[in-house]
Formats: structure tokens, sequence, C-alpha cells
């Protein structure tokens, strides 16, 4: 079966490195040079202090699932997440390239960068 | 300024329908708006306040004060989801104790079963895909880029939120499923409820999988219709020949993703509650109906926590043998069956649960689910998703 092409939603302005990271297979996560604090979803803005002193700093890639549901209503079923990254931040992903029947909370996952369309790629995530 | 008695509710009427192919958005905005001033006993003349939110079609508050006529000197459109018209209660009390409306209408209505029957019905015409949703998302939604790729759905979003709490908490399928079955046993006496038909635990259990661990039946309904709410200054109240209905606790909070910092266990009810106690000046336990948002049984289950009346983490147990059964259980929820049976207009549940809080509160509701003391109601709203973003809103009535 082709590998699935995930959908590539058009960046807004400013969000462009991040994408432009996962193309050459970095996650990026966004540090606020003032505060010290990691966020996510990237923003131009820290949403901790306001400081526009932000710099995008490439995380492990290491994480653990914080939950996730099985979408048993799509065929094929897919499995989204809330995956916590050492650096401390969580973000909405796919548990990918495992049987969705094992996928647990808790879970240590690593990243795997899928293609999307236009030649991009989309960080997801699977078993370590 | 507290706001415990500078309003009450004069006015509240639902649509009747669940599925308006031959009604407009804007019609059903209307039928509700007179079905509510007929209630009140009030005249389209004596509204000079509106609130609606983003189901108004067009420019909303403006659009829907063209086409009823309107005069106005006080508009709010504040948009928060399904809570909204709970939301609205509080605003229109505000407007009332600042002096700058004296009569105010809310309004909701929407018609997504109609327009997604036809939608499904296109696309089959055209050889094409149904859609997965009635309207396209908003471009500039800072998050949309970072989800809308991964396939999160109202449905699989709460779900990892049910998830997440059976896994802190111990919560099981079984517990969830008796909100169900407390909803349907109230169903079962209202004669307008889409699903009328009393279940049992094994009912919601052996229903499909829509998204783990979540099944059919522990999600709402689709519908169309609608409702509207009338609040007004406590002098023009007194001299309505309807029971008198007073706002006496409001409270509102967003809750969020918080930059990354993630925690799934509460909603923002944990924080609309405390307000709303605060200012009605009682209790969890001084509340004798409860109107709870029901988009998942694991809302329910959440806002019974978050609101106090249980300890975080035994919302599962609270829930279980009957407890929110009128006339079984120590809190009765969502006497007309709720979004879980009866219906869940414009998919957005605010304003029934205001509606049901009102009918009971009067003593108006089904003689088969009308709760004995009724003198303190709740009615909480949860717009947006508690799996990523939402409104908490907080509304405690008083019968006087």
């Amino acid at each position: 079966m082709a590998e699935k092409v995930y959908a590539t939603v058009p960046a807004t302005p400013g969000s462009e490195p991040y994408w432009e990271g996962a193309k050459a297979g970095k996650l990026l996560v966004k540090w606020c040079q003032s505060c010290k604090k990691p966020h996510h979803y990237p923003r131009g803005v820290c949403p901790h202090c306001m400081s526009t002193n932000l710099e995008c700093g490439e995380a492990k890639g290491i994480g653990e699932i914080y939950t996730y549901s099985i979408m048993h209503a799509a065929k094929p079923a897919y499995v989204v997440a809330y995956v916590t990254l050492d650096e401390g931040v969580s973000m909405m992903t796919n548990i990918v390239d495992v049987d969705p029947a094992k996928v647990k909370v808790g879970q240590k996952v690593k990243v795997v960068f899928k293609p999307s369309e236009g030649g991009g790629r989309l960080p997801c995530f699977t078993p370590l | 300024m507290s706001l415990n008695g500078s309003a009450y509710i004069v006015g509240a009427y639902e649509h009747p329908t669940r599925k308006a192919d031959a009604l407009s958005v804007v019609r059903l905005h209307a039928d509700v708006a007179r079905g509510a001033l007929e209630d009140a006993g009030l005249s389209k003349g004596d509204i000079d306040g509106y609130f609606c939110a983003g189901d108004a079609p067009g420019l909303g508050a403006t659009t829907m004060a063209e086409y009823l006529g309107l005069k106005l000197r006080h508009v709010d459109s504040t948009e928060c989801g399904g809570s909204a018209p709970i939301l609205h209660v509080a605003h229109a009390a505000e407007a009332i104790a600042a002096g700058r409306c004296n009569v105010a209408l809310i309004t909701l209505a929407g018609r997504p079963r109609a327009q997604m029957v036809a939608a499904q019905a296109a696309a089959k015409d055209a050889k094409g895909r149904a859609p997965l949703a009635l309207k396209p998302p908003d471009p500039d939604a800072p998050e949309l880029a970072f989800e809308l790729p991964y396939g999160p759905a109202t449905q699989n979003l709460y779900a990892a939120v049910a998830k997440r709490h059976m896994h802190e908490f111990g919560t099981t399928s079984e517990q969830l499923a008796w909100i169900k079955v407390a909803a349907s046993h109230h169903a079962q006496h209202n004669p307008l409820a889409m699903l009328r038909d009393v279940v049992t635990v094994e009912d919601v259990l052996n229903s499909p999988l829509v998204s783990d661990p979540l099944h059919r039946l522990d999600c709402c309904v689709m519908s169309d219709g609608g409702g509207a709410i009338i609040v007004a200054r406590p002098e023009i109240a007194r001299q309505l020949a309807r029971p008198l209905v007073k706002v006496r606790g409001t409270g509102e909070a967003p809750k969020h993703g918080m930059g990354g910092k993630m925690d799934l266990t509460y909603s923002a009810a944990a924080w609309s509650g405390p307000l709303a106690f605060a200012e009605a000046g009682v209790a969890p336990a001084d509340i004798q109906y409860a109107s709870l948002y029901d988009s998942f049984t694991i809302t329910v289950l959440m806002q019974l926590e978050d609101l106090g009346f249980c300890e975080k983490g035994q919302g599962g147990r609270f829930v279980s043998d009957g407890n929110l059964i009128s006339g079984v259980g120590k809190l009765p929820f969502n006497t007309d069956g709720g979004g879980l049976c009866s219906n869940h207009p414009g998919n957005r549940g605010g304003m029934t649960k205001v509606i049901e809080a009102v009918r009971q509160a009067r003593g108006e509701a089904h003689p088969k689910v009308q709760v004995k003391n009724h003198d303190i109601v709740l009615a909480h709203g949860t717009g947006g998703s508690i799996g990523t973003r939402h409104v908490g809103s907080t509304v405690i009535l008083e019968r006087e």
C-alpha cells in the first residue's frame, strides 16, 4: 500500500521555519530568550511572557504519549495523540508505524517525518 | 459588581424541530424569538438588547436585528461556541445592571443536520466524497497547520480526554455509559427527543466504537433547531405573569493548550464554577438540578468534578447506579434528555441547557422528571473542545 501523504495547510506568516525544519528532518521548538521557556504551537509572541525575542531550537524528538485515541470511524483507523516532548511541551500528532492496539498512554515515542503534499514533511511519532 | 439579583429570566422557548429542511437559519432564530416573547408575555418593541453568537449568519447580531426589525441600544455577539447562550445570560445581566438595556433577547439556532444530509446527497450525485465539515476552517487560525493534518475531530479529541481520565483515575466505559443511561431515562418522557428508548449500560458498550474509548451512544445527537431566552430587569420581571427565575451567580473562563503545558484532566468549569458559586453564595450541595453540557458522556463527567459535585477523579463513581436520574439519584441532570438524547441544535448545546434549567426552576418540566425542590438550579456549558480549547460558562438560577 502506498504511504499516506498528509494534507498540507498553508503556513501562516512567521511559522515557515518550523516547516522548513521538518522538511530537513528536524523537530523545532520555539524557545523564549527572555523567560527561557519553550512553547508549542510556535508563535511570534511568547505565550508565557509576551516577549518577541524567540528562537527555534531543535528538540531531541523523544517524548511520551500523554493521551491518544484510535479513530475507528475512519477507514483506515488512525491514532491521534498528544505527545509530551522531553523538552516539556505537548503537541498534537499521529502515532504511526505501529498496530494501534499496541499504543499506550505513557509510552515512549520518537519523531518520524511523514510526507505531506507539496514535498513537505510532517512530524509524527512512533514507539521507541 | 455582583450580578446576583440584577436580572431575571422571564422567557424561554425551545424550537420543536429536530430537522429543519424547510426553515432557514434566520427563520429558526426568529421563530424562537417569537416563542420566548410569547412565553414572557412581552412584545418585540420591549426588546432593547440582543445577544447571539457565531450561529447567527451574515453580520451576526446586525443581520438578526435587521431580519427581526429590532430597535436596539445594546448588542453582544460574544462567540464561544456552544456555551455562548449561558455566557450571554451573564452578559445580559451585566448590561441590565449597567443600565444599557432593560429587556435582552438571546437566540441560538442552526440546521447542521439538514445541511449535512443535503451535502451528502450532493456529493453522491457528483460521485464525490461526502464532506467531513460544513464549513472550511479559518485559514488564519494559528493552530490550524499544527493540528488539521493529524485528523483531529470533536469525537477523537474528547475520546483522548476520556482516555487520559481513565489512565489517571481508573474511570471505566461502564461508568461513562451510566450518563447516557440517565439521559435516556429522561428522554423517554420527552415526545420531541430524537432518541426516546431507555438504554442500558450494555447497550452503550455494545454500540460501535466511534473513537476509542467513546462509543456511538457516548456521543450526542446531531440536530437542527434552536432556542431563545429573555432576560429582564427585576422591576419588569415582577410585572409579568411568569414564575420569577433570578440570575443568582455567573462565571466564565476560557481554557486552552497553555503554550504546550497541556493538562486535559480538568475543564474550564474548574474556573467558571467557583466564580458562579461565589457570586450566588451557594455551594454545589445546594444545587437541586443541573443542566450540564453533554456533547459526550465524558463532558458531563468532567464538569461534575470541576464544578465540585464530587472530587476530581470520583466522577465515575458519582454517575454510577442512576445517580443522575430524576427521582432516583442525588443530582438530576438534563431532564429533557439533553444533547445525548433530545437535541443539540446547531451543534451548540448551551441554549437548551438554560431552557431546561428554567423549566425546572419554574416547576414546568415534564411531571415525570420535575425535581421536587427546585429553588436553586445550575446550567453549565462547554463551548469548543475540552480536548483543545474551550470556554466554560456557568449560571446559577434561583426560583423566588
